[in-house]
């Protein structure tokens, strides 16, 4: 058996903080319970009924217990919201230099997809001192990607895009739960994350897998997977930004803010190409008509991935 | 029985009537509470026993006793039973219609046959969600998540959903019936800040049904269509959002804590009161912080979900609203201590219960404001201390005022008092043993344990061990206290009208077991609340 822990081990410095916060809240908690619980035990003991016959005056209401009972635990709970609320907003964006992995939760494992088209199931491998993003969906009911040691969770949505990233900084193995209850064997949705240094990443990503086949086969690469979608269908005829195209310019666009027909600014990402792609009525570019027709039933989960990947490559490469 | 052939024997509800249809069919508020006491004996003894049945499964991290479908069907149970058919009803079902009448002076609810229906609806409910569970079980979870519940899950969720749908209109009904008697009903004399607190408190508990319970209603039967009609409402291969699930099903299933532990602040207030011999310090700040709790309570429901994918933003609104929502509560507790303060103390059961309550509730208070906290939620969410938190609430909270105000108003209900050595070791064996079930769980959680899971690692089986051992002498306590209550009935010898020597009109105008028109004699108001420099009370008994 192994040894038994009292705590979930430190795995990132957000870990780090996260604990400093939490031990703040239980030494006030402490402070709390502990004062009054010893207020209790004393008064029950120090003015316990002595005869039958006692009769305690009533203490007179004072205003100072209400407004103090009322303005340091209001000052606490501040201090608590403050830090709370800070470090939630800094760790939902992922640094610029992440990694992405693409994440399916499917009743009940984890699919998990590398960069360069490399799949694996409920083992995730990451290098040590890179940011990872992870691009969550669900192929069927809610799930929750969970890694204890890093303190962060985010739930996978069927029909949506979830974001969450963390930072692996040592090499080792740790847990990764499902936390959202998704059926029979929600228990067993658990796998492990594996951070390995970088050259042995770059190595582990063009071994071969186990059976002998090849990491990665031909049609994988999810960029040029996307891009032959994206052809097949004369998107790019409609949506390369040329005078008289049909639909709006879509190419080298991705993550841009974008005007709706509505004057509303939205911000083109994963969620809204796959809206468009399924529901191109919903958003409207502003200046043009409802032409294009929706895509459900005709691409699968994958290949709305690819086409994502596909527009999200062009994009870093007009960046640069 | 011989002794007393001589005296007459005196009316009260109780003997009005021995037949099975005397007390089916009876309108009296008294008997109404009697029988949602044995229905509510019965769920909670389901329920129980479903926990044991699982947590026994849990001592060890791998599946022993259960398979996976019972295991997830039995903690559905404990859920649902628990929350719709326990928690929920059972100071507002039995003391509340036992002692609203009673407490303002009137003579029954304003509506005393709506007040049957209510129990009769209840019990339908009841029966739809037992007989889902004797079908075969439903296997989402109490919160019906989406759209597990609506597509998904091969169980009873459309009859158990019913039954809990059901279940609702009886809490709305009892909850207008308590709104109506209390403007209505109260006795010549009987001023606002007159009332007992724990009128106040199922003031505050009723709007909260009237107001929330709908919501519930609703919420339920969109997740029913789904299911059996197909109609997309939160499937997404249909167009639904399961995250609307979330906000609809918890913008009445937050409230309904307060539903749940309202009533119980009501109850401790009484009890805490009668045991020192003083007027609950700061009365008018305890009466209005109800209602506050009430009204704040209606907008935190999105701290359930800081990690759902809901708007950051509307995250940081719910996170400062759900801090606010402690601070009436944090008075609670600093006016309930203070109380003791120079006081006249004495340790009864229900007095233990009550200064139980008071230590475990706050541990469950101050473990809901680490979890308010927005990066804290995040590791602790879906996790055991999540868990912990609100069974510190609910059983070490909830549970505690419950049986405090059981052993408080016992003799009041069936004229006889119960061996208080016996009640005592009861309270004391469920003290230990509920910190003994619970507190691992927070360390369980903060090390990543998520609830709702058969199998686990191995790092975390001795908290489960140390819960399992537990729960096992919370079971024996609670079975001490039922077994030391209701021997209590075979005694011959009435307790008088007012053994605690207590204020309130319960207490002093009305005889142990109360007549069924409640008073001997018209009553009339011309004292505060709680003044137990009133020589009278001491010589009523």
């Amino acid at each position: 058996m192994k040894a038994v822990k009292n705590a979930p081990d430190i795995a990132s410095s957000y870990a780090s903080d996260w604990d400093a916060l939490f031990t703040y809240l239980i030494v006030v908690s402490v402070i709390f319970t502990v004062g009054i619980c010893a207020c209790i035990v004393y008064f029950a003991v120090r003015y316990r009924r002595r005869s039958d016959a006692d009769r305690p005056e009533a203490t007179k209401d004072g205003k100072l217990l209400e407004i103090l009972g009322s303005v340091i635990p209001f000052i606490l709970v501040m201090t608590f919201f403050f830090w709370g609320a800070k470090q939630y907003f800094d760790a939902r964006i992922p640094p610029k230099d992440s990694i992405e992995i693409l994440v399916t939760g499917k009743q009940w494992m984890w699919k998990l997809q590398h960069p360069n088209g490399k799949r694996e199931i409920n083992d995730l491998h990451v290098p040590a001192g890179v940011p990872v993003k992870l691009t969550m969906t669900s192929e069927d009911v809610i799930h929750s990607f969970y890694l204890p040691d890093f303190r962060k969770k985010m739930d996978v949505l069927p029909g949506k895009y979830t974001q969450m990233w963390f930072m692996p900084e040592e090499p080792g193995t740790y847990n990764l739960f499902c936390a959202e209850y998704c059926g029979t064997e929600h228990s067993l949705m658990v796998g492990k994350l594996i951070v390995l240094k970088p050259q042995e990443y770059q190595a582990w990503l063009s071994t071969r897998m186990s059976d002998g086949a090849a990491p990665v086969v031909a049609g994988d690469d999810p960029v040029a997977a996307g891009q032959q979608i994206w052809e097949m269908n004369c998107a790019a005829a409609c949506h390369t930004g040329k005078a008289g195209s049909i639909g709006p310019h879509i190419e080298h666009k991705f993550g841009t803010m974008r005007t709706l027909e509505s004057g509303e600014d939205v911000l083109m990402d994963e969620n809204y190409v796959r809206n468009s792609l399924l529901n191109p009525n919903d958003d409207i570019a502003k200046g043009y008509a409802p032409a294009m027709t929706s895509f459900k039933g005709q691409l699968d989960n994958t290949q709305i991935q690819n086409v994502i990947a596909y527009l999200k490559s062009q994009s870093e490469t007009a960046s640069e | 029985m011989n002794s007393k052939e001589n005296e007459p024997k005196k009316l009260t509800y109780l003997n009005a009537g021995h037949t099975v249809k005397s007390w089916l069919l009876s309108v009296d508020h008294k008997r109404v509470g009697i029988l949602y006491l044995a229905a509510m004996t019965v769920f909670f003894l389901i329920g129980g026993v479903a926990a044991g049945l699982f947590r026994l499964e849990l001592a060890t991290a791998n599946p022993d006793v259960l398979d996976n479908d019972t295991y997830n069907k039995l903690f559905t149970m404990h859920g649902i039973i628990m929350v719709f058919f326990f928690l929920i009803p059972a100071v507002p079902g039995v003391l509340g219609n036992f002692l609203v009448p009673l407490m303002i002076g009137a003579k029954d609810v304003a509506f005393p046959r709506l007040n049957l229906a209510s129990w009769y609806i209840y019990m339908t409910g009841g029966m739809c969600t037992l007989a889902a569970i004797l079908l075969g079980g439903v296997d989402t979870g109490w919160t019906f998540y989406t759209p597990y519940s609506s597509v998904y899950a091969d169980t009873h969720v459309i009859l158990a959903g019913t039954g809990v749908f059901i279940t609702g209109f009886s809490s709305i009904l009892t909850g207008l019936n308590f709104i109506v008697t209390i403007h209505k009903m109260r006795a010549p004399g009987m001023r606002w800040l007159r009332l007992p607190l724990f009128i106040w408190a199922q003031y505050a508990t009723s709007i909260i049904n009237v107001l929330g319970t709908p919501v519930l209603a609703i919420t339920l039967l969109l997740v029913v269509f789904e299911r059996a009609f197909g109609f997309g409402i939160f499937d997404p291969q249909r167009g639904g959002d399961p995250v609307l699930y979330q906000h609809l099903f918890w913008f009445y299933s937050h409230p309904a804590v307060y539903i749940m532990i309202l009533p119980g602040f009501g109850v401790i207030s009484e009890v805490i009161a009668c045991f020192t011999r003083k007027r609950i310090y700061g009365y008018e700040f305890v009466a209005f912080s109800s209602l506050a709790i009430a009204a704040i309570g209606f907008f935190v429901w999105g701290h359930h979900m800081f990690t759902s994918s809901q708007s950051e933003y509307a995250a940081l609104i719910f996170s400062v609203l759900t801090y606010l929502v402690g601070i009436p509560t944090a008075i609670k507790i600093f006016n309930w201590t203070a109380t003791l303060y120079k006081g006249s103390v004495e340790l009864t059961a229900p007095m233990l219960y009550a200064l139980g309550f008071i230590g475990l509730f706050m541990i469950g208070g101050l473990t809901g404001i680490f979890l308010a906290t927005m990066s804290i939620n995040v590791h602790l969410h879906d996790t055991y201390f999540v868990v912990a938190h609100f069974h510190y609430v609910m059983v070490g909270g909830m549970m505690m005022a419950w049986l405090s105000g059981m052993h408080f108003w016992w003799p009041k209900m069936f004229g006889k008092m119960y061996n208080e050595f016996w009640a005592r070791v009861g309270a004391v064996i469920i003290f230990f043993g509920f910190n003994f079930t619970f507190f691992p769980q927070f360390i369980a959680g903060y090390m990543g344990m998520p609830r709702r899971y058969h199998v686990y690692d191995i790092a975390y089986q001795p908290f489960q061990m140390l819960s399992t051992v537990g729960a096992f002498f919370m079971g024996i306590g609670l079975l001490i206290s039922f077994v030391t209550l209701m021997s209590s009935l075979l005694k011959k010898e009435n307790c008088g009208r007012n053994p605690w020597k207590a204020t309130g009109l319960e207490w002093n105008k009305a005889d142990s077991p109360p007549d069924p028109h409640n008073y001997p004699e018209p009553v009339v108001v011309d004292v505060e609340a709680y003044d137990y420099t009133d020589e009278r009370i001491y010589q009523d008994a």
